[in-house]
């Protein structure tokens, strides 16, 4: 696999959100707006980085019984400080991702990468996997974000984009607005995956 | 010769009953409420009407092509969820809330999951819960008063000048404030006032003729019942599930329902106000989202009238017909499981 693709893959062949289905909880919740869609990408996206390099430059002094644990309290440190960054420097962004900022910790795609790419990888890869998945997952958010806010309350980050008559979809910014956009868009996703393969496969046939 | 041989999976029982046919019927059963709500509310009410059935069949046929699957809007199944949208939206809404409505019934109620027959929820109900999620002011404010008739069905008008709402909704602030240890002598005697002329024969002869304010066409219970004894009469409705949640309604409200301790509830009322009528003959007894098993059909009805009973009474809404139904869609895979007909001739285990 060339360098390039282990930086490409987290955006489309396997991104976190609409591939593999991983942090889902955050990427339903927060997706309310793109302002807050970019805050938490940007917050996961410095963890994913930071936790890849701490945990590949410890894979070989971390025992195999106890990593799961090791990888939390690495993980666990990062996202205290993203906590506390936030909280002291964009007070008004950290209020309105509350919980999530620190549920981070318990976000599937940090612990997933951690466990299945960077416990197995150089510290280099490890890195640019982390920034890939980190996109692709902020990708996810501000998509969905982009969706729901513009539906939900009209607007697309914070300005208006329909004239004054437009009544908003108030059932997008609430949790089933979640669950519809990001089902569809995970159909659209497979929509593309199968009409790709199946171009892929006539290649090779004819 | 050979072709009189062939044998096919069951069933081996031949009938012309077909899809087309069914949901021609259940339109026909439809059109004395569509002739009512024109007659109560004027006009409007059949202009959203078929803007729904035209943004239903229209989004459908539309979705069928891009799908690549045969344009089968000719069946009638996205009409029907048309009328049956448009029979729960209040008559005073823009133009736009049926369309709007109707296309995500359709799309989202329905052809996300694979046409007819796939759907799991009431497409229908489930367009008019998108409908009240998403634009709660119009789903709860613009109701019209019916034909030389008062919003509430009563003849206080003041009632109606104070309040705005439907007798449902009446109900169900009376009820609060009688509840309510804060109100005050005052407030508590008028809202007793209220209850007994809710309760009174005059109301309920309009709530039964349904000239009240309401949803399109859910207010009126004689037509509801005439087009509802026409679908019974062809055999494309049962009793069982109208009679069970029907029954379950009746008997629990006037057992819970009343203002003065238990067995005073009016259970007349609360079977002709609201959509409960509509619900139970034409949209609890939808042949997809409905239980299969005569057995299953009776828990399915009581389970619709306990959540519809428990919404009106203790919810924050004042209807609960909606939400009760898609509740036990829901559930209908899971009736239909437990409810499995003995196999002829089977025997217990014996052990």
């Amino acid at each position: 696999m060339s360098v390039m693709k282990e930086f490409t893959k987290g955006f489309y062949d396997e991104n976190p959100v609409f591939r593999l289905a991983l942090g889902l909880c955050p990427a339903l919740a927060v997706s309310t707006s793109v302002e807050n869609a970019l805050g938490m990408g940007a917050a996961a996206t410095f963890v994913l980085i930071g936790s890849n390099m701490v945990i590949s430059i410890l894979r070989k002094l971390i025992p195999a019984k106890v990593r799961i644990p090791c990888f939390i309290v690495i993980i666990a440190s990062f996202v205290t400080i993203v906590e506390l960054m936030m909280g002291a420097y964009l007070p008004e962004l950290s209020k309105s991702l509350g919980i999530f900022i620190p549920l981070i910790v318990v976000n599937c795609v940090i612990l997933g990468r951690a466990e299945a790419y960077a416990s197995k990888h150089g510290i280099f890869l490890s890195a640019l996997d982390g920034i890939g998945m980190g996109l692709g997952f902020t990708f996810a958010l501000v998509l969905l974000g982009a969706i729901r806010e513009i539906l939900g309350s009209g607007k697309l980050m914070g300005y208006m984009v329909f004239g004054p008559g437009f009544e908003p979809v108030l059932l997008m910014i609430m949790a089933p607005g979640a669950f519809i956009t990001l089902g569809l868009l995970m159909g659209y996703f497979n929509t593309l995956d199968d009409r790709r393969k199946r171009k892929l496969k006539k290649d090779a046939s004819s | 010769m050979q072709e009189h041989l062939v044998v096919s999976a069951s069933p081996h029982i031949r009938d012309d009953v077909s899809v087309r046919k069914v949901m021609y019927s259940v339109v026909i059963a439809m059109v004395p409420a569509i002739i009512g709500s024109v007659y109560f509310y004027g006009l409007r009410a059949l202009f959203l009407t078929l803007l729904a059935c035209a943004a239903a069949v229209l989004t459908e046929a539309v979705i069928q092509k891009l799908r690549g699957v045969p344009v089968a809007v000719t069946d009638g199944s996205a009409l029907v969820t048309g009328i049956l949208l448009a029979f729960n939206i209040p008559p005073g809404v823009p133009w736009w809330i049926p369309v709007v409505g109707s296309i995500f019934a359709i799309a989202i109620g329905k052809q996300v999951f694979g046409g007819l027959g796939y759907n799991p929820l009431n497409p229908a109900l489930l367009g008019r819960a998108f409908l009240l999620a998403s634009w709660p002011v119009h789903m709860t404010t613009k109701w019209l008063p019916g034909r030389g008739g008062t919003l509430s069905g009563l003849s206080l008008s003041e009632i109606d000048v104070l309040t705005q709402a439907t007798p449902l909704a009446i109900m169900n602030s009376a009820r609060a404030i009688i509840s309510d240890p804060a109100s005050t002598t005052h407030q508590t005697v008028q809202a007793v006032k209220v209850v007994a002329h809710l309760g009174s024969s005059d109301a309920i002869a309009n709530l039964f003729i349904g000239n009240v304010g309401g949803c399109i066409g859910e207010t009126s219970a004689l037509l509801l019942l005439i087009g509802a004894a026409y679908l019974m009469f062809k055999h494309y409705i049962s009793w069982r599930i109208p009679a069970a949640y029907i029954m379950t309604v009746a008997v629990l409200t006037s057992v819970f329902g009343g203002t003065s301790g238990l067995f005073t509830g009016n259970a007349l009322f609360h079977i002709l106000s609201g959509g409960l009528i509509l619900g139970a003959f034409f949209m609890a007894t939808d042949m997809v989202t409905s239980p299969v098993t005569p057995r299953g059909m009776l828990v399915f009805g009581v389970g619709c009238g306990i959540l519809t009973t428990v919404i009106r009474l203790i919810g924050g809404y004042p209807e609960g017909v909606s939400y009760s139904i898609l509740l036990m869609n829901i559930a209908t895979p899971l009736i239909d499981g437990r409810t499995r007909p003995k196999k002829f001739g089977e025997v217990k285990p014996s052990g």
